[in-house]
């Protein structure tokens, strides 16, 4: 059991304060990790995990109806007042329909545009196409929900084209249908359709092309080396394979759809939409338990789309 | 054994245990000041794992290791008087071949002049003149690996460790650098401890080395102990090939009952009828295949009495077309009784 | 069997497509430039480039520009440090909650914007704080954080391991090694977060109308004029310029992060 007399450090450098605290971080990593993510958790798991459920509590009260007072006591009296009252039922049905419209619509959009710039283009021109959905995308959104502005205003783009073509005619008929219509195209349920589907496009896109570019060419090839015509191959072999990027897609669609409230009250009617219910509710009417449970309606919407995304594979596509 | 060599690194009883895995099971050793160590041993053996309880990468779950008689056990491994040569090199990608050489130095804040001088030198001694402001990316695997070596050495350690360095490199610069870091350590004087899993490498380069397997030390010695007298029976047929033979026919070569091994060019291959002598152990069998290998030839042999023998002689005097005609031939193998190795745990 | 020119439909709907996607936003660049300014004519009677002016001079759209920098800047100085400071404790680890955490900083850009915007405006409520440029910039941070955590990790993970340990074999101490060895291997992943930072804070507009009392940050005056249009083509410009600032910083994290990745 020899040993050779050393100095009392092994290491020839002094040691300083910076490094007897580097050291006690190194012999202590458990305290250490739990010291780096406190502010995180403090914030995000305080803060923002913190006031959601003080929102969701908060659904579980009740306003006064003579007071005006939030009564502090739990209950299902707003829930109840939410899915029986007729008007907001209209709500949000009213959402959910857009949001299918409009994903839908998106879909059938992008598909072609996603589809070429997967199969057809080129290296070059993939990157440039790619670079033209990315650019609205990174613009400003509320910018781009401007734009829209200037095209439907009655004296804009749109009309005069319409009526260049002859179709000015068309265009009051369709504004004249209660559903569809308003009293202009920049107050209707179409220009808000219109103008949803132009801002979330780029956002099914980009599933729908990295699903594409996921199949394999050999099994394109193959397909038609087993008799089956393009049409056929399109239909049974691509199509499957590319629709997990459509649900993907459709994720961000909806959601985003049901939660804005911006798009709907720049260019709706008076009807509203979820989103602009809870901002009213919650703004001087002081509902806070009715926009609160309102807002949990688009939570358990997603949920529940989410959990059928995922059964269809949307994940592994995002 | 000791001699009043000083101890370098010592392991009392170390092991290291993940969960059920035993990676490095209750191992004592000494090393000793100024020699080659080699660890050598199969993959997941312990090998990697003891270098890295040397460097402070990892933390003993049981036992002590001492670094020059001080218990290092919890001490960070930027506090430990030892430098690492890692297997994929580890070099900085963002900084220059010199910046990085000089790195260690530059943490310890010598000041520049002498910092550059003594990169500089550095370089000169890994054969890298004048490379020093390269980036990594610009360099062969080769010249990487010397960059490697010189960041390291540069600090003085008390104890450099290798992993595994010479893995990526070509057969004939690996060669070339097993000469290079022997003659180097043998100039520095600094002990070396190498991990690999070549036991030819290990033969060529060690004063000492020591079999891994399954988290223990299965035999400790010079390189010629290792090879020559082999303890266990795997350590017989990790270094070098082994020829094993047990029960029946070992009983029936040696008259003893318990297994044993010899090693392939100790056996000689002679005609059937040649006679046996009383120094000799023999066997008749039939060589069942033939590899050419420049060099030796490398036989088959399937003894009469069940089991077979690897022989290899040097093809001194025959060509390919002589020895790959062998096959099939009926011989007699004969070697001397003093290389026979009794293995313990065998039979 | 399959030939390299798309079908007549196909390109067609490529080009429809790409053409709806960018003609509105060349529309208000030529609007920037009409002469008519009570409505929005089509076509626009002439051109001309005063607006700038008239834009230039204008004192709100200033203060609106001003407070929109600011609170971007400093909630992507947040966002980094937040961000940074938890990828290093999580990227190694595979502990219980790492995913749970995960999930958590994502779910501020996940969930709708009002969803945050009424979360946060009932806590704040709650601790009785005024409505001001802070409640903004906490607002802003919250969902910043996950770009810079998305970056910031996605490198580290790829950086190779053994770096660091090397880095401590040769005398530094964990502080130095963040130093000298990981700061500069995630820098460009610094950048491209921070720069999608300050994009996503910069043009942010649903929860900041949540958190703001009478702060008026850009994209809220030009929410304004949209409910309420008063100077259209001054807004046109205005609109420019908020594409330019959001634009620049993405187009550059883009390249960041693409040469890096190669």
């Amino acid at each position: 059991m020899t040993s050779s007399p050393l100095p009392a450090s092994t290491s020839n450098i002094a040691p300083s304060a910076f490094r007897r605290i580097a050291n006690t971080f190194y012999r202590h990593p458990t305290m250490t990790l739990i010291l780096m993510l406190l502010p995180i958790l403090l914030w995000l798991g305080v803060v923002y995990l913190g006031s959601l459920s003080a929102m969701l509590t908060q659904s579980f009260f009740s306003l006064d109806g003579f007071s005006g007072r939030v009564i502090r006591e739990f209950t299902f009296r707003t829930y109840n007042q939410l899915l029986s009252d007729a008007s907001n039922l209209d709500i949000i049905l009213r959402t959910a329909g857009m949001a299918a419209a409009v994903t839908i619509t998106c879909a059938l959009i992008a598909f072609p545009l996603a589809y070429y710039m997967a199969r057809y283009a080129n290296y070059r021109m993939k990157g440039l196409l790619y670079l033209g959905v990315m650019l609205p995308l990174w613009s400003s959104y509320i910018v781009r929900v401007y734009s829209w502005r200037l095209i439907l205003a009655q004296e804009g783009i749109l009309t005069w084209f319409l009526n260049g073509l002859g179709l000015g005619g068309v265009l009051n008929w369709v504004l004249s249908i209660p559903g569809l219509g308003g009293s202009s195209l920049s107050f209707s349920y179409l220009g808000v359709f219109i103008v949803f589907v132009y801002i979330w496009l780029p956002y099914m896109i980009l599933p729908i092309n990295a699903a594409l570019e996921r199949v394999p060419k050999s099994v394109i090839e193959a397909s038609a080396d087993l008799g089956a015509r393009p049409g056929y191959t399109f239909r049974k072999v691509i199509l499957p394979l590319a629709f997990p990027g459509v649900v993907a897609g459709s994720i961000f669609t909806f959601s985003l759809t049901l939660g804005d409230y911006i798009i709907p009250s720049v260019f709706g009617n008076s009807s509203f939409y979820i989103g602009q219910a809870v901002y009213s509710h919650q703004g001087t009417a002081g509902n806070i338990p009715l926009a609160a449970a309102l807002t949990v309606v688009p939570i358990i919407i997603m949920g529940v789309y989410l959990l059928i995304a995922r059964r269809l594979g949307a994940f592994d596509a995002l | 054994m000791a001699e009043g060599k000083s101890i370098a690194v010592r392991f009392s009883n170390v092991s290291r245990h993940f969960g059920e895995v035993k990676a490095v099971d209750a191992v004592s050793l000494e090393l000793f000041d100024g020699e080659f160590f080699s660890m050598l041993g199969p993959s997941g053996s312990g090998k990697t794992t003891c270098l890295r309880l040397i460097a402070g990468f990892e933390q003993p779950t049981g036992g002590v290791i001492e670094l020059h008689g001080r218990n290092v056990v919890g001490i960070p491994p930027y506090e430990r008087d030892v430098n690492t040569v890692f297997q994929d090199y580890a070099l900085f990608p963002h900084m220059t071949v010199g910046d990085n050489v000089g790195y260690g130095l530059m943490i310890k804040r010598v000041p520049k002049k002498e910092r550059q001088e003594r990169v500089r030198d550095m370089l000169e001694l890994v054969q890298l003149p004048g490379l020093g402001d390269r980036k990594p990316s610009q360099l062969s695997g080769g010249q990487r690996q010397r960059v490697a070596l010189a960041r390291a050495l540069i600090n003085h350690p008390g104890v450099l460790l290798l992993d595994e360095p010479l893995g990526a490199l070509d057969l004939k610069l690996r060669q070339q650098m097993q000469i290079e870091l022997k003659s180097l350590q043998q100039r520095l004087g600094i002990t070396f401890v190498y991990v690999t899993h070549d036991q030819e490498e290990a033969l060529t380069m060690s004063d000492r080395l020591a079999v891994f397997n399954q988290g223990k030390i299965e035999q400790l010695g010079t390189p010629a102990e290792v090879y020559e007298r082999p303890q266990t029976e795997f350590v017989a047929g990790f270094v070098g090939i082994s020829n094993i033979i047990r029960g029946a026919a070992a009983q029936k070569i040696t008259g003893s009952g318990g297994a044993f091994s010899i090693r392939p060019e100790k056996i000689r291959i002679c005609p059937p009828e040649t006679p046996n002598t009383p120094e000799l152990f023999s066997e008749e069998g039939v060589i069942r295949d033939v590899i050419y290998l420049g060099m030796h030839t490398r036989y088959l042999v399937e003894l009469k009495d069940g089991g077979d023998l690897t022989v290899v002689e040097q093809n001194l005097q025959s060509t390919s077309m002589d020895v790959l005609a062998a096959k099939g031939r009926r011989v007699k193998l004969m070697w001397h009784k003093d290389f026979n190795r009794p293995i313990g745990g065998g039979a | 069997m399959h030939s390299e020119r798309a079908p007549l439909g196909l390109r067609i709907g490529t080009i429809g497509a790409i053409l709806f996607l960018h003609v509105p936003l060349l529309l208000i660049f030529l609007y920037a430039f009409t002469t008519e300014d009570a409505s929005f004519t089509f076509p626009p009677p002439g051109l001309t480039t005063e607006w700038f002016g008239v834009l230039w001079a204008r004192r709100e759209f200033w203060e609106a520009l001003q407070l929109s920098l600011t609170v971007a800047v400093i909630s992507t100085g947040i966002a980094l440090a937040l961000g940074t400071i938890t990828s290093l404790a999580l990227y190694r680890s595979r502990f219980f909650g790492r995913d749970a955490i995960s999930l958590m900083i994502i779910l501020p850009i996940a969930l709708p914007g009002i969803v945050t915007g009424i979360a946060l405006r009932s806590a704040i409520n709650l601790t009785g704080l005024d409505f001001s440029f802070w409640t903004i910039v906490i607002g802003h941070a919250t969902f910043c954080v996950v770009t810079v955590y998305n970056n910031v990790i996605a490198r580290l993970r790829r950086t190779n391991y053994s770096q660091i340990e090397a880095s401590m074999d040769l005398g530094a101490t964990t502080l130095q090694t963040f130093r000298y060895i990981i700061l500069p291997n995630i820098a460009t992943a610094l950048l491209a977060g921070g720069m999608l930072a300050f994009a996503l804070s910069f043009d942010e507009v649903i929860v900041t109308t949540f958190t703001a009392g009478q702060q008026e940050t850009l994209p809220i005056w030009i929410l304004n004029q949209l409910i309420r249009p008063r100077d259209r083509p001054v807004t046109n410009v205005a609109a420019i310029f908020v594409i330019a600032v959001t634009l620049i910083p993405l187009l550059l994290a883009y390249r960041f992060t693409r040469d890096t990745s190669n």
